[in-house]
């Protein structure tokens, strides 16, 4: 049999392969020096992601490499995103440290189940084959439940975290279902197979579509989409913050490739059956999370109903490349770059907006509730414009990125021909705003009720201004982003 | 010629108020100082707009272009015609009033106060001279946050509430304009500039729906009747500065909006639904006027008798001919230096008394005697006294209207009466008597800070009823363009 084995090409999976063999070196580091020097792990696991962001720039090319018999694939796309998820890795990792620390939380597991969370990551995005696609799922999602339970003495933390395997665990079902019958359908398991299938016209419909229900379900249940949205306010609500932040920032970007990758890249033949199914999931998020975001009193659960409308806002443009059945290629690079500016966008005011809440929270405190920035224009009147940015960027208003990412998804939206649907869109985004402008108002018309002076470390404060500069200045100088994200589609399409 | 001088009078104000942040509130003088500087600053880079115009030409001038978003084809393109020139010298110079207002009687935060007004000042001066959908609407847009600040943070006693109701109101209006926008972006083949947009052939039926959108975004910001109740809220809550920007700039932003957009891109939407457009104009005038008569605060007062004022701009427009139109564009800049004018009065008296109520004043004239005589000036122009510039405007409307249909005119009409009327008898009652209390009889008269504000804005007034001339001059050319374009069919 050994004569038949085929070294595959390891070089597209070069990051990856060097984030496994560092979090060996992050394990045994840990366990050596232990307790008495966790900054230790800590600096590895940046260094890692930097050397990782370093390989993955180095090695891309612009070319489309399939690898490991075709389930692997390097190509700009993937590039792009990697690139996007260090950056967000590491900047949940500089906001976090104090927090952590000042929790007993910065546990050599925490720095570990980071590590595998991005590397399954990583797989997500580069998948080529459903099974890849389905691997990184798990590894990602499984990190994901240990981290989320990560305090363990936490009664609401855990329940989260059961909540959410309990929930991931059905959805991953539902995906693996769906992976089988088109599968079955298609007797392919790779994307490319499955989009030749397709095109050739010999797989059969009804299984197909079968197939294809399930696979949407566990695409929406990644992203939080209405109705498979239930797990997001508990677990943004019941994880510590700096896990919250996590979840909340680049799994987004890795849920985005699995939704591309396999609607779009697999399944485009099906567009006209999963743009309906899309539709209503688009409509009904950016409804039902404007709506309930309003409700809220905890901040991490309203930004969690903000999450689920986001995302609404997002698939807004997915399912806007297809024009009743006819496919042009500038309508869908439209449409699809839109979307991933919008998720790409998101990522970062997400990132910004956890980042306060970790600003204002300190040992023994948690200032998760809205009263917590009330007066923060007495306090801090710089802290209190960064989030007076993020929350307008949020709310669509320019001159911040949220309003392009809007307007991009809109327009394509608009062109795909669903003008009353951008309407309701828009109406929502009005209803949005109320409390966005709450958090506003709490934080210049109060007085404050917490006066403790803002403890936050440098790094904190300086990563935190950076973030709030650069949701501004993305606004005020958008070219740049659009052209890259639209470039990485177009070359990997 | 200079082409720089638009990005200058947007960024001027707008570069400027980041030190002004950074002095911060506890250093006073220098952030008054700092404030009046670059708030004069931006005002002297407008000066050329003027000087350098030329009144007869009808295309755009001092045009700046170049590319911004590249995807969708944006364009950074600014330029002005005689329509919106004024209007940038009249925001700029109002600025500047404006931080002299907030001089002593801002005492929290005054450092965020000022530079939020120098910010509002950069962004209005964008919309007037955005000549992209894009642009103007991102001005259009950003331009709300200052002000829910400067409502919220600096307002009276239900000034949340203001706020609130003045943001998700001016929303609601300029969401559907987006839609509009894009809509159009997609059908003119790619090109968000107005101007192509202008010559952009359309359908009845698109015409009217974009019609509406735009009527939405525009007619709360004017604003019209019904959808004008955020504004009697709005200027009674804001702080005295945050009412003359509203009343002076603000509501001229949807004003110029029907000309800019409206008008000429949809005519025929325009001409087909204007005997709605002259009916919301006449209730706004006629009954927005009796409104104004019952109020009991002086603010509240003078914020319906813009509504009322506003009605006369919107009535010029959609009478289709030009003596209305340009009499519509000397009522708007006009109602800017009056309803300023009026909003500082009682801020002066707000100030001393810490009471807006009519009933609590009385025989102000005997211990305000400079103040009184300016303050009888000011509600004689908002009466529309002849040889002040309320009258200019009116006048041409009426003229235009009655041009168009006798009895719009007569309707119209009757606001020199209504007007009169509301504005003399709060006169009556809170200058002229006896002295009303012990608190009247312990006021003390303008300083040479306030005196300097009024006064500037008297001569304005005076000036432009006595000789109106070289504000008209500048239109004539852009609103015989504007004629051309409303008065062909796009069909």
């Amino acid at each position: 049999m050994l004569n038949n084995f085929v070294m595959p090409d390891l070089y597209p999976a070069a990051p990856e392969i060097f984030l496994l063999l560092m979090s060996f070196v992050v394990l045994f580091v840990d366990l050596i020096f232990g307790a008495t020097r966790r900054w230790m792990a800590a600096m590895l696991t940046v260094i890692t992601l930097i050397g990782c962001a370093a390989i993955t720039l180095v090695t891309a090319d612009g070319q489309t490499t399939l690898t490991f018999s075709n389930m692997y694939v390097d190509d700009l796309l993937s590039d792009f995103l990697k690139l996007m998820t260090y950056l967000a890795v590491i900047m949940m990792l500089v906001y976090s440290r104090q927090y952590m620390a000042d929790r007993s939380l910065n546990k050599g597991e925490f720095y570990l189940l980071v590590l595998y969370a991005t590397l399954g990551m990583m797989v997500m995005i580069s998948a080529a084959n459903l099974l890849t696609m389905y691997l990184g799922l798990e590894l990602m999602s499984l990190s994901l439940y240990g981290l989320v339970a990560i305090d363990r003495d936490s009664s609401r933390a855990t329940e989260a975290a059961m909540k959410y395997f309990v929930l991931g665990a059905l959805a991953s079902g539902l995906l693996l279902y769906g992976m089988s019958m088109i599968y079955g359908a298609t007797g392919s398991l790779e994307i490319g197979g499955v989009a030749q299938a397709l095109y050739q016209g010999q797989a059969e419909k009804p299984v197909l579509v079968f197939g294809l229900v399930f696979l949407v379900a566990g695409v929406a249940f990644k992203l939080g989409l209405v109705p498979f949205h239930m797990w997001i306010p508990d677990v943004y609500h019941g994880a510590p913050t700096a896990v919250t932040m996590f979840i909340g920032s680049a799994p987004k970007l890795a849920a985005f490739a699995m939704a591309l990758r396999l609607l779009v890249y697999a399944l485009f033949g099906l567009a006209v059956d999963w743009q309906k199914m899309l539709l209503i999931m688009a409509v009904l998020s950016i409804g039902l999370g404007n709506l309930a975001a309003i409700a809220q009193t905890n901040i991490k659960r309203m930004l969690a109903y903000s999450a689920i409308s986001h995302m609404g806002y997002m698939v807004l443009g997915l399912m806007s490349g297809v024009v009743g059945g006819q496919i042009d290629a500038f309508t869908a690079i439209n449409a699809y770059s839109s979307s991933l500016y919008y998720t790409v966008a998101y990522v970062l005011m997400s990132l910004g907006a956890f980042g306060m809440v970790l600003l204002l929270s300190r040992a023994g405190y948690e200032a998760e509730n809205l009263e917590d920035f009330k007066g923060l224009n007495k306090r801090s009147p710089w802290f209190a414009a960064m989030m007076l940015i993020i929350m307008f960027s949020m709310a669509g208003i320019p001159f911040f990125i949220g309003f392009f990412a809007k307007f991009a998804v809109l327009l394509a939206a608009i062109k795909a021909g669903y003008t009353a649907v951008a309407v309701v869109a828009v109406m929502f985004s009005l209803v949005g705003a109320f409390y966005y402008l709450r958090v506003v108002k709490l934080m210049y018309f109060d007085t404050p009720v917490d006066s403790a002076p803002i403890t936050a470390g440098l790094d904190l404060r300086v990563l935190l201004s950076l973030n709030g500069l650069a949701v501004a200045a993305f606004g005020l100088f958008p070219d740049a982003l659009m052209v890259v994200c639209t470039t990485a589609l177009m070359r990997s399409l | 010629m200079n082409s720089q001088l638009l990005s200058l009078a947007i960024w001027v104000p707008i570069l400027g108020a980041l030190p002004v942040f950074w002095i911060g509130s506890e250093r006073r003088t220098l952030v008054r100082w700092l404030s009046l500087a670059v708030a004069v600053a931006g005002f002297m880079v407008t000066i050329p707009l003027y000087t350098g115009f030329d009144a007869t030409l009808s295309s755009m001038q001092f045009v700046e272009q170049s590319p911004w978003i590249t995807r969708f084809n944006v364009q950074y393109l600014l330029g002005v015609d005689g329509i919106s020139m004024p209007f940038i010298l009249l925001n700029s110079l109002i600025t500047v009033l404006v931080v002299l207002a907030g001089w002593e009687v801002i005492e929290d935060k005054q450092a965020q106060y000022m530079g939020a007004f120098l910010i509002m000042s950069g962004l209005m001066n964008g919309i007037f001279s955005a000549l992209d959908g894009v642009l103007f609407y991102v001005f259009f847009e950003a331009s709300l946050i200052p002000m829910y600040i400067i409502i919220g943070a600096w307002g009276g006693p239900k000034r949340v509430y203001a706020a609130f109701k003045f943001f998700l109101y001016t929303l609601l209006g300029s969401l559907l304009m987006l839609v509009a926008l894009i809509w159009l972006f997609l059908e003119s083949g790619g090109s968000f500039n107005i101007l192509d947009w202008h010559q952009l052939r359309l359908g009845m039926a698109p015409q009217i729906l974009i019609f509406i959108a735009f009527l939405v975004s525009f007619a709360v910001k004017v604003p019209m009747w019904p959808v004008h109740t955020w504004l009697p809220d709005a200027h009674v809550e804001a702080p005295t500065g945050g009412s003359v920007v509203l009343a002076a700039i603000a509501l001229k932003l949807g004003a110029y909006g029907f000309v800019r957009f409206s008008l000429p891109i949809v005519p025929d939407a325009s001409h087909h639904l204007a005997p709605l457009m002259i009916a919301l104009s006449l209730i706004a005038v006629i009954y927005i006027g009796f409104v104004a008569l019952a109020q009991t605060d002086m603010k509240k007062l003078i914020a319906y008798s813009s509504i009322s004022h506003m009605g006369f701009v919107t009535l010029g427009f959609f009478i289709f001919n030009q003596i209305g139109i340009e009499g519509a564009l000397v009522q708007m800049i006009s109602h800017g230096f009056v309803s300023a004018a009026m909003f500082l009065c009682v801020g002066v008296m707000y100030d001393r008394m810490h009471s807006r109520q009519i009933a609590d004043y009385g025989g102000v004239v005997n211990t305000m005697p400079k103040f009184a005589a300016l303050f009888v000036f000011f509600s004689m122009a908002n009466s529309g006294l002849p040889a002040t510039s309320g009258f200019v405007g009116e006048f041409m409307v009426i003229l235009g209207a009655i041009k168009f249909n006798f009895w719009v005119g007569f309707a119209a009409a009757t606001t020199l009466i209504l007007g009169a009327a509301y504005t003399l008898w709060m006169v009556k009652r809170v200058v002229f008597g006896a002295i009303g209390n012990d608190h009247v009889a312990k006021l003390k008269d303008i300083g040479g800070r306030e005196f300097l504000v009024l006064g500037l804005l008297a001569v304005c007034v005076l000036a432009m009823g006595l000789y109106p001339f070289p504000f008209t001059e500048v239109m004539h050319a852009s609103v015989d363009n504007l004629l051309k374009h409303v008065m062909a069919s796009k069909l």
